[in-house]
């Protein structure tokens, strides 16, 4: 018998349905996995006896008759989503006791729909960073290892290292990310595993710690398209306590998923092949666009002008709304508080011992670049920048229905690396954090490996509200490239 | 622009995060660095181009004037580090 | 004419705008579904929004955004179609989010205009600059501990609409009528209840001096005035202040000055001008407020009446002086009253009512108009039996007075205490005859020429008719029979 932890979404819910296999079984046989993956520090807080008795029930409901769409699924939660009654820390010391009276949305929809929670997962403290090294509680470790012998530690990328990480080593079926400049997609190609970014606007961001609000979107991430489809579908859809969800129906993506890009017109873009990008990417890249050829699509070059000027862009505007929306942990009303000699002195003390190093670097900058006499000169020239990324976008999908890219500039690298110069690590979003100032559906599939054995994905954007070509890209890529290769931890188990 | 060590402590105290004089000098390298970066937006002409805060292409949402929330002064104060008698506590304010 | 202050170097011109913090009446706050009641427990009327928690998202209440519309053109001012609710970011433990949720660059109502009355009689235009919504902090409360400040969201994210005058106030009066006339507009718009004791209405002050004719001088931001006598003197003490500063050679600098009541004087805010960097910036949890047309021109067409149109109404419909007209129209509640008791009567005569009897009694009762035991039906009515002859106004007086112990109609009292007045001749012509044969001394004195015993006589018939004779009879019946 399959071991249950390598099944897919999708399998599982099949095999629940026909009873044989309980939602109970399923989740042992997750926490079994959590437990002996501690070592990768995938998750911040595990819930195993809410897990459990979330499975209890959902296999009462399957006796029922009464079961939901995710009935009996375990889940990792990332630990930016507030989950009523459990601890959520967004992996900063500032929130390090903290726990929500609340539960966000979208995970208050996956439990709706019957899907359990294994725990809350590790990531770069308050979604900041790419390659999980940030958190207050750890480097999360990538499953993968290079084939050639080195034992370096990899990253599992960032900041949905620990969600990427979990479902790669199959210590959960499935996760919750969010994405804000690539958060979803880099760490899904970094682990193999496929992962999406919906439209802004698409997934409530009600109950997800704020991060920059303009740009933070939820996604989610599992071991196929098809299963990708089946949790987005669970989760996406307006919610009128957020402003900026919009009130527009959700189609069915996984009656949509045909796999068929026949007779569509894929972009590629050609801003993307920027120098010094490794050949194994524009390889893999290469490959992808035989691919859609094969598949029957057709290639369309394009052009986006502005996308060298899109991670400066990011790094203005992201910062300036993270000091903002970061101004809340005072020490006043929840979270941690250091006693100092006044009030201020008390703000000072709790602020600068609860967050890190990277936290406090977006902070100032975004507190400089809002502050009297540079407003002008960086936030608003920022936005009219983020203007002309948008309007490359638009003119592009004039012409074509999606867009393929690499979805990172490397494969995963090792943990310390990148870690010299800020800038170095911020390069890690080049070609994700365009469809992020953009609000656009992104995806990214695992497409192969690199000539150390590391997954490589590329990365589908679509139009807005398009997720249903995304995913059928995607669906198509992945046909195409079928993906066997498993992280050294999932091998070493199964031998 | 560089960011000079007055400048980090001035936006550090705006940003309420306590910088001690021993980390000044890393934080005016780091931050320069990433504002040096940022510049390069210079290079293109925007004087005739809108900017943009949101992508979402829609109507600012509203609601009913209706009370449907709050009244729940416990959960409020659940995660306070310090409350009494029903209020936060904090150290004495001086005005 | 001008309010000068006689410096040593001659005099000094105030300048003055205002800066109105008006809470805006709804059942609900700004951006979450929390109550607004006054008065409650700490910390009850907060939901996790006002609280600030993480992850918590506003969403606009509808009819707030409403009654700053309604405000607006109640003001004569332009109401912006396109507008936007920015961050105004500082730190202050009863501000939980670390932002006020503000209107900056694109408020939601432009310019618009007021119309003062002044003591004298005059009136004065008194510019609107603009009219912008924003949440209201909440409250520190520094007496509770020794050592503790603390803290109650109650108040965090009510709505608030912050009115800014153009600097066209030149005195202490002009400021309080412009207070006033604000206070009346808005509660005749129903948007703010104008309850300064209750911190509904909370102002501050800009004030600059200058010598008259000259350009505007620097001016300091005087915090925290919250009662119209409190403007006054925090006005008159500044202005002080500053000829001090400038006749000693000094400069005034731009500041924040908080207005200390206890100590009747205003004092420099200096941490306030330290952080003084809102970093203002859209919130991007919104975004820009647009409103129709059609919206607008709803608002509009259920404008009320308001007080100038009010005043001028009733003085030409009604003929009552500008006094008059002004005391009634203060509160739409009052010329309400007024209106619906003077319907079909003599206007005049309802206005001295309400004015001097029920106002007057109220007052004294420490009583409001909306519990007033004499409704405007029944002090109506009670009009109907003077014009109609049933009363006198003396007994009228008397009816009046058992009207608001015991509520009921005057018909009611005049029936049971059997108060109708006698105008049957033969029935007053017997009390006279009987007074003046109890008194022959006064009929010969009367007859000899001493004419002011005619009032005596007058006193002794209606004391003896128990005040019920109808005077003007009594009147013409006696002097027929003395001087007859």
């Amino acid at each position: 018998m399959t071991e249950l932890t390598n099944l897919t979404i999708s399998e599982a819910l099949a095999k629940l349905g026909k009873k044989e296999i309980s939602a109970t079984e399923l989740t042992q046989a997750h926490i079994t996995a959590i437990e002996k993956n501690r070592h990768l520090n995938a998750f911040i807080t595990e819930t195993p006896d809410i897990a459990l008795s979330m499975a209890k029930a959902s296999d009462e409901r399957y006796a029922k008759g009464t079961a939901g769409a995710l009935e009996g699924i375990p889940l990792g939660i990332k630990d930016l989503f507030c989950t009523k009654g459990t601890r959520t820390t967004a992996a900063s010391n500032i929130l390090n006791n903290f726990v929500p009276q609340y539960e966000s949305t979208v995970t208050s929809k996956f439990w709706k729909d019957g899907a359990l929670m294994l725990g809350k997962l590790n990531l770069d403290e308050f979604a900041m960073g790419s390659a999980n090294t940030t958190s207050h509680f750890g480097n999360v470790l990538n499953p993968w290892k290079r084939n050639n012998g080195d034992t370096t530690d990899l990253v599992p990328g960032g900041s949905s290292g620990g969600s990427s990480a979990a479902v790669a080593a199959r210590m959960v079926m499935g996760a919750t990310g969010t994405d804000t400049g690539g958060s979803i997609r880099q760490p899904a190609a970094f682990c193999g595993i496929s992962g999406i970014k919906p439209t802004y606007g698409r997934c409530s961001r009600w109950g997800v710690v704020a991060f920059a609000s303009s740009l933070d979107q939820a996604g989610v991430f599992a071991r196929n398209v098809e299963d990708c489809a089946t949790l987005l579908q669970s989760c996406a859809g307006h919610d009128p306590m957020d402003s900026t969800s919009a009130n527009l129906p959700v189609p069915d993506f996984k009656a949509l998923l045909t796999g068929s890009v026949k007779g569509m017109k894929i972009g590629i873009p050609k801003e993307y092949r920027m120098d010094g990008t490794p050949e194994e990417i524009i390889k893999i890249w290469d490959q992808g666009i035989e691919w859609m050829k094969d598949a029957g699509a057709e290639i369309v070059n394009v052009s986006l002008p502005h996308t060298e000027y899109a991670l400066p862009t990011y790094y203005i505007i992201a910062p300036a709304e993270c000091s903002s929306n970061l101004a809340r942990y005072d020490g006043v009303r929840y979270g941690l508080r250091v006693e100092g000699e006044n009030l201020i002195d008390q703000y000072e003390r709790t602020r600068a011992a609860g967050f890190g190093n990277e936290v406090k670097r977006r902070i100032m900058i975004g507190t400089y670049v809002l502050s009297a006499g540079y407003y002008d000169a960086y936030y608003v020239k920022a936005q009219k920048l983020r203007r002309l990324i948008y309007n490359d976008f638009m003119n592009a999908f004039e012409k074509v229905d999606a867009l393929l890219t690499p979805t990172a500039p490397s494969a995963a690298f090792g943990i310390g690396e990148n870690e010299d110069d800020p800038i170095k690590m911020y390069l890690n979003d080049v070609f994700t954090v365009p469809c992020s100032l953009a609000g656009l559906p992104g995806m990214s599939v695992p497409a192969g490996v690199d000539s150390l054995g590391l997954p490589l994905g590329l990365q589908i954007i679509g139009k807005p509200w398009d997720e249903v070509t995304v995913f059928n890209v995607s669906r198509a890529i992945e046909r195409a490239a079928n993906f066997t290769a498993m992280p050294a931890t999932v091998v070493s188990k199964a031998a | 622009m560089s960011m000079d060590v007055k400048t980090v402590a001035k936006v550090a105290s705006l940003a309420r995060i306590r910088v001690e004089s021993d980390e000044l000098d890393k934080y005016s390298r780091e931050l320069s660095g990433i504002l040096k970066w940022i510049e390069m937006l210079d290079n293109v002409n925007t004087d005739s181009v809108e900017p943009l805060a949101n992508v979402a292409n829609i109507e600012l949402k509203q609601r009913e004037d209706v009370v449907s929330d709050g009244n729940y002064q416990q959960a409020v104060l659940k995660n306070a580090p310090e409350s009494l008698q029903g209020y936060f506590a904090v150290p004495k304010v001086i005005e | 004419m001008a309010y000068l202050i006689r410096g040593e170097t001659g005099d000094w011109e105030m300048v003055i705008g205002l800066e109105v913090h008006a809470q805006i009446t709804a059942n609900s706050k700004l951006f979450s579904g929390s109550a607004t009641d006054f008065g409650s427990e700490a910390n009850t009327q907060v939901s996790f929004v006002d609280a600030a928690m993480p992850g918590m998202l506003p969403v606009l209440n509808q009819y707030c955004v409403e009654q700053a519309v309604r405000t607006g053109l109640g003001l004569n001012a332009a109401v912006n179609k396109y507008s936007v609710f920015e961050r105004k970011n500082y730190f202050y433990p009863d501000l939980p989010q670390g932002y006020q949720i503000s209107q900056f660059l694109h408020p939601i109502v432009g310019k618009g205009v007021v119309e003062i009355d002044l003591p004298d009689g005059t009136t004065k235009e008194i510019g609107i600059t603009r009219l912008h919504m924003e949440q209201d902090a909440g409250k520190s409360v520094h007496d509770m501990h020794p050592k503790k400040s603390f803290v109650d969201l109650n108040r965090s994210g009510s709505a608030l609409m912050e009115i800014v005058s153009e600097p066209d106030i030149r005195s202490p009066e002009e400021a309080t009528a412009y207070i006033t006339k604000l206070r009346m507009i808005l509660r005749y718009l129903g948007t703010c209840d104008g309850n300064m004791d209750e911190g509904s209405m909370r102002c501050d002050v800009n004030l600059s001096m200058r010598k008259p004719g000259a350009p505007f001088g620097t001016r300091c931001e005087i915090k925290n005035v919250n009662s119209i006598k409190a403007v006054q003197m925090a006005i008159d003490y500044e202005a002080q202040r500053q000829i001090e500063v400038l006749e000693n050679g000094g400069v005034i600098k731009q500041e924040t000055r908080l207005w200390d009541p206890a100590k009747g004087e205003t004092r420099s805010m200096r941490s306030k001008e330290e952080a003084h960097d809102y970093r203002y910036f859209p919130d991007p949890d919104l975004l820009p407020l647009t409103l129709t047309d059609e919206l607008i021109a709803r608002i509009k067409a259920t404008l009320p009446e308001l007080p100038d149109e009010k005043k001028h109404r009733f003085m030409g419909d009604y003929g009552l002086s500008l006094y008059d007209a002004g005391v009634l129209i203060a509160e739409r509640e009052r010329a309400d009253f007024f209106e619906s008791a003077a319907k079909g009567r003599d206007a005049k005569l309802c206005a001295n009512w309400v004015l001097n009897e029920l106002l007057g009694r109220l007052n004294k009762d420490g009583k409001t108009l909306s519990d007033s035991p004499v409704s405007a039906e029944n002090l109506g009515g009670l009009i109907d039996r003077i014009a109609d002859n049933t009363i006198s106004g003396r007994i009228a007086k008397d009816v009046f007075a058992e009207m608001m112990d015991s509520g009921t109609t005057a018909d009611s009292i005049i029936d049971a205490k059997g108060l109708k007045q006698v105008t049957d001749t033969g029935a007053i012509e017997a009390v006279i005859d009987s007074v003046m044969a109890e008194n022959p001394q006064m009929v010969a004195d009367y007859r000899g020429g001493k004419d002011k015993l005619f009032g005596f006589f007058v006193g002794q018939v209606m004391k003896k008719s128990g005040g019920k004779a109808n005077p003007a009879a009594v009147n013409d019946l006696l002097k027929s029979k003395l001087d007859g």
